[in-house]
């Protein structure tokens, strides 16, 4: 606030800073909880008797002599193996982001430099899809991957992934690559490249900005997805998502609860490391579809 | 460019797409016309040296035959959507005419599961959606008045809620919620009515998802909203403030008509991720009050008996619903791409 004349009263001041600590604990209030939580007993974390049981750990200290005990996350890292739905989603992401960020390079690059009118109808069947529930998909899927045994197995899930990718990633990178100078590869072409040879030496040096952006967003699809994981993927091949919520079917024993707040903190850590370090990306691929408005 | 030139480069990802998403929705039409095949019976006579008895059996082989040779199923035409578990027109007439007043009407069609599913993804896609809006536009106007140093961190953790899958994020407040939970106590102790369950009732459960749904979304609106009060015109606002606007004409003539353009892109946005609901039902443990479309699908997909042409029909229909609540921006497009040539 440069301007004087642009001073608030301190009421107002003060109002207003309220509203942001009140929006500050409901947005960071429940994931701080379930952190600290994760390292009680279930009679902690739930804890009718008194709540401040869950913040001292009073029964955590009963039954193993300290107010933190790691008992959940080895019983969901160990016994249910939660490490291999870890291991799982590292190699769907990274493939889903791989290939999505190369085929949406490729298109939306040509989407940015074609001026003929069907680009337009792709622009707008790329909306539609990208408007579709995946989960209404998932019955088309079904019949013709139980036919040819490709159900159950990480590729088709990676490629089915990709595909439901492509809608938005199109449409980020094509208005990415609108932002890039056309003079820059037209002079290259004018120099002799093919169009080819401009967008590989002249295009691909500039484009990492958008391009790491959107991978942000492909990244963070293939990692929540949960109506396609879910369906597509048999018992031993579950992403972490399907994972913790196949957990939940077996709540009703004691300590399996634990076992999934343990699931959920760790599937979370990595989202909120990413978010530390690539907040700027986010926010700046959140509001650069908003610009176009 | 070239047409050809184009072609290549465009391939890879119409290809991608072609496969995985149009022929997809052919497959689901046409599997949403189609039925299993009943199981053949076949007669058969046993004779012991007294009498005869004839007896019906299932004759797999046929069956098995009859499967094999089309694995669709038989054709039904549109009965799949016509049944009582989605469009139902037959129970919907039969509840019109021997209706008892509209609220009895409502009643009965709320009975079916389709328009129950209907029912429940409308009212969350149409409540929560302004809702979020106003929560983000406020967050925004307050946020922008802090010392830049606080920002940052603010913008931080407000991602958060956002970032993190819905099925995760929604179980870290359900098990606040749960009755056992800090804020599920809380809440008893309050009202002070010990069997306070919010997972009990239907009213209580719409109320906590569509909670859920602002508290998901709002982060998306407030971002939105934040980088567009950047922009704004410092000199709109002063001659605003030399013309004795208050605060709230200020916020009301000008920031408000600046944001514009944007609360119409996060309302498209929004309405088009709020009518996919899903992975809070599940969350939330929610589906004996609240089903939306999506679970609706889901569930007829899961278990071990995969009901492949229910689910189709009822996918059919989610994505004209989808096409109808698209419509508008489609219209715009066009224009807008018209207008420039």
């Amino acid at each position: 606030m440069s301007s004087k004349a642009f001073k608030q009263p301190w009421t107002l001041r003060t109002a207003s800073s309220v509203f942001v600590i009140a929006w500050l604990i409901l947005a960071a209030f429940p994931f701080l909880w379930t952190l600290w939580g994760s390292f009680k007993v279930e009679l902690d974390f739930f804890s009718k008797a008194d709540w401040r049981n869950a913040l001292t750990g009073a029964r955590t200290m009963a039954e193993h002599g300290s107010s933190f005990t790691g008992n959940g996350y080895s019983g969901a890292w160990v016994q249910e193996e939660f490490w291999r739905a870890v291991f799982n989603t590292a190699i769907v992401c990274f493939f889903t982001v791989a290939i999505s960020l190369t085929i949406g390079t490729l298109g939306g690059y040509a989407l940015s430099r074609s001026s003929y009118r069907y680009t337009f109808w792709l622009l707008i069947t790329a909306l539609i899809f990208r408007a579709m529930p995946p989960i209404t998909l998932v019955a088309g899927y079904l019949l013709p991957f139980f036919e040819w045994n490709l159900w159950g197995i990480l590729p088709t899930t990676i490629v089915v992934l990709v595909a439901i990718n492509q809608p938005f990633t199109l449409w980020m990178l094509h208005s990415f690559f609108q932002k890039i100078p056309k003079e820059l590869d037209e002079s290259a072409k004018v120099d002799g490249c093919t169009q080819f040879q401009a967008f590989r030496h002249v295009i691909i040096p500039v484009m990492w900005p958008g391009v790491i952006t959107t991978g942000l967003f492909s990244f963070l699809l293939a990692y929540n997805d949960f109506a396609v994981t879910s369906m597509l993927l048999e018992k031993e091949n579950q992403t972490m998502v399907p994972k913790i919520a196949s957990f939940l079917g077996t709540t009703q024993t004691e300590g399996n609860v634990m076992f999934a707040v343990a699931a959920v903190v760790s599937a979370t850590a990595p989202l909120f490391i990413l978010v530390m370090f690539f907040q700027r990306q986010i926010v700046s691929g959140l509001t650069q579809g908003a610009v176009k408005g | 460019m070239k047409h050809k030139t184009f072609f290549w480069f465009i391939l890879p990802t119409a290809l991608a797409m072609l496969l995985f998403i149009a022929l997809p929705i052919v497959s689901v039409i046409t599997q949403s016309l189609f039925t299993p095949h009943e199981q053949v019976f076949k007669t058969v006579e046993n004779c012991t040296p007294f009498k005869c008895t004839q007896s019906t059996t299932i004759d797999q082989e046929a069956t098995e035959a009859l499967r094999e040779a089309q694995p669709l199923g038989r054709f039904v035409g549109l009965s799949i959507y016509l049944d009582r578990g989605h469009l139902a027109f037959g129970e919907v007439a039969q509840a019109w005419q021997s209706r008892d007043g509209f609220g009895d009407f409502f009643n009965k069609i709320g009975n079916l599961p389709f328009y129950r599913a209907m029912a429940f993804t409308l009212s969350y896609t149409f409540v929560v959606t302004p809702l979020l809006i106003i929560l983000g536009f406020m967050i925004a106007v307050a946020v922008n008045s802090l010392h830049r140093h606080l920002k940052g961190l603010v913008i931080f953790f407000s991602l958060l809620p956002m970032i993190v899958s819905p099925l995760i994020g929604s179980l870290v407040l359900f098990w606040m919620v749960d009755s056992r939970g800090v804020l599920g106590t809380g809440l008893q102790w309050l009202l002070s009515n010990p069997d306070l369950s919010l997972k009990a009732s239907t009213g209580l459960t719409w109320i906590m998802l569509m909670v859920y749904g602002v508290w998901h979304s709002a982060p998306f609106a407030f971002v939105v909203f934040y980088a567009g009060l950047q922009t704004l015109p410092k000199d709109t606002l002063e001659s605003a403030m030399i013309d004795g606007a208050t605060r709230w004409q200020q916020i009301r003539y000008v920031v408000i008509p600046h944001l514009m353009p944007l609360v119409t892109f996060v309302a498209l946005i929004q309405l088009m991720d709020n009518f996919r609901v899903f992975e809070p039902i599940v969350g939330f443990n929610a589906e004996a009050h609240a089903q939306s479309l999506s679970w609706f699908i889901f569930n007829d997909l899961g278990g071990e008996t995969r009901l492949l042409s229910s689910a189709s029909a009822s996918s059919v229909l989610t994505i004209l619903g989808v096409a109808i609540l698209l419509s508008p921006v489609l219209i715009r497009t066009w224009r807008d791409f018209n207008s420039k040539g």
